[in-house]
């Protein structure tokens, strides 16, 4: 406290910061060695040291998705001869033929993430509509928490708990419903056997919620006052207020939010091994099991070698150059809304 | 109906939907959480505890073996992911508003999103097979700080932009070397943020299954070698869960029940943690500032 | 003259803090009143409870009575959505809505009303940007986005906005605090040009505003009424040593 004491007040030196004294040698070290947000700063002995070894480790990070990028490249080589382009569109699984197309799990894939965002988008719009708009101010924390709970379960018990509780509903009551009523689609053919796309929809669109419903909210929770007054005061109800002041101001954020789970839910991997009934064929039925791309490796590992082994890896990488892009995108979208999305997932 | 009564009924059809759509979100939350304890509760014992998997199905097993492995890993993948995270958090923090920064904090950004079981791919390339360590607990671990790092350098480098400039600039202006205040802004004022990031992070990974099927694979004994297999809850849970045999389903459903009072202790703990510390005074921020600048 | 708006013993709170304390005023119809006062005398907070935008923030709530054309709007039955369609308002910051263009900003309050005929709406938006003095300007870009043009056309926009719903009355919170002299006097013009029709409160921190433009001046002073009456007889001769004192600005 006593160096607070003795800096005198700036009017002292006014534009003299050159001065001889004391502070005015700390003010040319302060404006050289800089906060982070003054041009460039000097470097003196332990500071080199601590700033090198800083980056050195920050490179290992970049240095990490190269290596383990090019790693895996590698080991799909075998494949990718093998089958070049044809493997995108190639409906064959086939260990015994050792023929191996990737087609049945983008299919899959795209189906069961289809499902996830038909159903949870509106559903995390209305949870963030309540949450930013609705919600008296004492319960917004505590139910903003619970929501992020959701997402703090593992993947592995949203599997276990679809298995044994979800599936008996979707087998007596739900499947049986679209049946009857969608049946003539394509998509609702065959029996309902409760471990299909459908159900693996379902339980995805359940993990994908909080991370939409709560990126939506910080978008909506963005929006100024001064629009929402703006609409009130032309005599818009509460609903017609959220409708054209807080949910089109906040629409690129909301976007970018929706992008973000279907990122999550490409890479969802053992709630949907778990559920989706493991059949590696093309299926337009719902009820039908399928596999997505992560399911197959989930599914496949343990016994796989050779050009099996590679083609997995392969599809691997499709997977992760999918959810790259994916993320990618989200990320423009959204911008550094990022920062705040619930990275306690656990597990996908 | 005119115009002004339907707009007022959509208002509260509106209002209800919403408030609906948080219900329905919910409900899966509450089912889950009490469908593990009902079902997870009976198995819970010492012996089943203590106990190791066997796998046959004979009663007498227990999931001792996984809560050790579940530790193991998470101790081993923070001891490289914590410090590499931290310290690429204070690089992109303190230092890296340039290109590279940039570039460390979009790479970052794609590490987090990475599925994870293409982090189970590449670990697997890179540990069980190019190093031919084979599935191992070392692998696991590395597989687990690969999903570690982007977390913990995310929530560094926020509880870091928190701090104010003023701290740093006031420590700088009084001639404190640029690393030292670097340390000491971080250990005093963002030590909140960086260790509930870390927990955050831990929480997540005690859960992950997908890279340790790829990795660490399983093992049914007391292994704690780190070029052995090991056990571990989610896997335990993913082994067993639809198994034919009471016992075997009964041992999933027990490790889910510890898994789970695991992660929601520490989310819970970390927010209330968050919450006591948010409610800092003037004057202890003052105290840091004396702090910063003694040169000990 | 008649009283368009009459307050009796409004009191409003910010949770604990008693912002306007027991006011009786009484605003004359078709006429430009304004409200003058130190920041933080509940100017403000008075005119936002003639249109019921005060009980939208979190704790805030109101005693009394507010009477408009002898109705209370604070009454049991009656619906803040319609009083709002009634007594219409401009903020200090303009804040037209950024998504919208010039036109559908315009008719936003007709299109909630269910208004689909694009023959109305058109004649809405030219009547409308006439009366506030923006037609000339903006009538060969009306697809143009709401917020790409200037401050002062923007607020006039707000007031075309607030217009276009037909409310009987205009609340202008500091309506020109945020805009330069030039737009200042567009507006101020315009509101000559709107009293004929409707009836105008004005809050405002510039004195010399409010002796240009207002009929009928409110000195107010921590949340009381101190003096209300004739432009020129406040500005002049005052009854109240208080308004004096602010009037030759010896404080606030």
């Amino acid at each position: 406290m006593e160096a607070h004491r003795h800096i005198p007040p700036i009017e002292k030196y006014g534009k003299n910061l050159g001065g001889t004294g004391r502070f005015g040698k700390a003010a040319i070290m302060a404006s050289s060695k800089g906060s982070r947000l003054r041009g460039k700063p000097l470097r003196f002995g332990g500071d080199r040291i601590f700033e090198y070894t800083v980056m050195g480790v920050a490179t290992l990070t970049l240095a990490l998705v190269w290596l383990l990028v090019v790693r895996m490249v590698l080991d799909a080589q075998l494949s990718i001869e093998r089958f070049g382009f044809g493997f995108l569109i190639g409906g064959d699984w086939d260990p015994n033929r050792d023929v191996y197309g990737a087609l049945p799990f983008i299919f899959g894939t795209l189906m069961t993430t289809g499902i996830a965002v038909l159903i949870g988008v509106p559903l995390s719009i209305g949870i963030a509509t309540y949450l930013s708009e609705l919600a008296p101010p004492w319960l917004k924390g505590p139910l903003s928490f619970v929501v992020e709970l959701l997402a703090a379960v593992p993947s592995v018990i949203y599997g276990l708990w679809a298995m044994y509780a979800l599936r008996p509903v979707m087998v007596d009551t739900v499947e049986p419903f679209f049946q009857s009523v969608l049946g003539w689609t394509p998509l609702f053919q065959g029996d309902p056997v409760g471990l299909d796309k459908f159900t693996a929809g379902i339980i995805l669109a359940i993990m994908i919620i909080p991370t939409i419903a709560s990126v939506s909210k910080e978008a909506m929770m963005a929006v100024p006052d001064s629009q929402r007054e703006a609409a009130l005061s032309i005599g818009a109800t509460r609903y017609e207020t959220t409708r054209i002041a807080v949910l089109t101001y906040a629409r690129s954020g909301i976007f970018g939010a929706c992008i973000l789970g279907l990122g999550r839910a490409v890479g969802e991997t053992m709630a949907v091994t778990m559920t989706i009934g493991n059949a590696n064929r093309v299926s337009w039925s719902l009820l039908d099991p399928g596999q997505t791309m992560a399911s197959l490796i989930a599914n496949n590992w343990g016994e796989a070698q050779g050009l099996q082994l590679s083609a997995l890896i392969e599809v691997g990488l499709v997977l992760f150059v999918i959810a790259l892009l994916v993320n990618a995108f989200a990320r423009i979208m959204v911008g550094r809304f990022m920062s705040r999305v619930p990275a306690t997932g656990g597990g996908l | 109906m005119n115009t002004y009564e339907y707009r007022k009924l959509k208002n509260t059809l509106a209002s209800g939907l919403a408030l609906a759509c948080v219900i329905l979100a919910l409900i899966p939350l509450v089912y889950i959480l009490a469908g593990v304890v009902m079902k997870g509760a009976p198995a819970l014992s010492w012996e089943f505890l203590t106990n190791r998997t066997v796998g046959t199905g004979e009663p007498g097993e227990g999931i001792g073996n996984a809560i050790v492995g579940t530790l193991l890993l998470v101790f081993y993948a923070s001891m490289i992911g914590l410090p590499v995270g931290i310290l690429t958090g204070i690089y992109v923090s303190e230092y890296g508003n340039n290109k590279f920064g940039s570039t460390v904090r979009f790479f970052n950004d794609v590490l987090a999103n990475f599925p994870s079981i293409v982090v189970g791919l590449l670990a697997y390339a890179l540990v069980v097979a190019y190093l031919n360590v084979g599935f191992s607990l070392i692998a696991g671990s590395v597989a687990l700080s690969i999903i570690m790092i982007p977390i913990v350098a995310n929530t560094t480098e926020e509880a870091l932009r928190m701090v104010p400039n003023s701290l740093r600039e006031g420590a700088l202006a009084l001639g404190v070397a640029r690393w030292r205040t670097v340390l000491k802004v971080m250990l005093v004022s963002g030590r909140a943020g960086i260790v509930t990031g870390a927990l955050l992070a831990i929480a997540r990974i005690a859960g992950e299954t997908a890279p340790l099927l790829l990795t660490a694979f399983y093992s049914s004994y007391w292994s704690i070698s780190p070029t052995e297999p090991i056990a571990s809850l989610p896997l335990t849970i993913f082994r067993n869960y639809n198994s034919p045999s009471e016992v075997l389903l009964q041992q999933a459903w027990g490790a889910a029940l510890v898994l789970i009072i695991i992660v929601l202790m520490l989310n819970i703990g970390v927010r209330l943690f968050m919450r006591q510390k948010t409610k800092k005074s003037k004057a202890v921020r003052m105290r840091w500032m004396t702090r910063l600048s003694r040169k000990d | 003259m008649d009283d368009k708006i009459v307050t009796k013993g409004l009191n409003a709170y910010f949770g604990d803090v008693h912002a306007v304390k027991g006011i009786d005023i009484r605003i004359p119809k078709n006429a430009i009143t304004a409200i003058i006062g130190p920041s933080g005398c509940g100017k403000s907070t008075l005119i936002r409870c003639m249109n019921r935008m005060h009980e939208v923030v979190r704790g805030a709530r109101v005693t009394g009575e507010v009477l408009l054309d002898g109705r209370d709007i604070y009454g049991s039955q009656m619906d803040p959505v319609l009083v709002r369609t009634k007594v219409g308002m401009v903020f200090q910051k303009p804040n037209p809505f950024p998504t919208m263009s010039i036109y559908d900003n315009v008719v936003a309050g007709m299109r909630l009303n269910g208004e689909k005929d694009w023959k109305r709406l058109d004649a809405t938006v030219e009547r409308s940007l006439k009366l506030a003095a923006l037609w000339d300007e903006v009538k060969h870009q009306l697809d143009a986005s709401g917020v790409s043009i200037s401050g002062g056309q923007q607020q006039r926009l707000c007031i075309a906005r607030a217009l276009a719903v037909q409310p009987e009355a205009l609340l202008l919170d500091e309506p020109c605090s945020a805009l330069d002299p030039i737009a200042t006097a567009k507006i101020e013009d315009l509101l000559f040009d709107l009293k004929d029709k409707y009836t105008i409160v004005i809050v405002t921190h510039n004195m010399q505003q409010a002796a240009r433009v207002a009929d009928f001046t409110a000195f107010m002073y921590m949340g009381e009424l101190i003096e209300f009456g004739v432009t020129k007889k406040i500005f002049e001769n005052p009854d109240k040593e208080l308004t004096e004192k602010y009037i030759t600005g010896r404080f606030g």
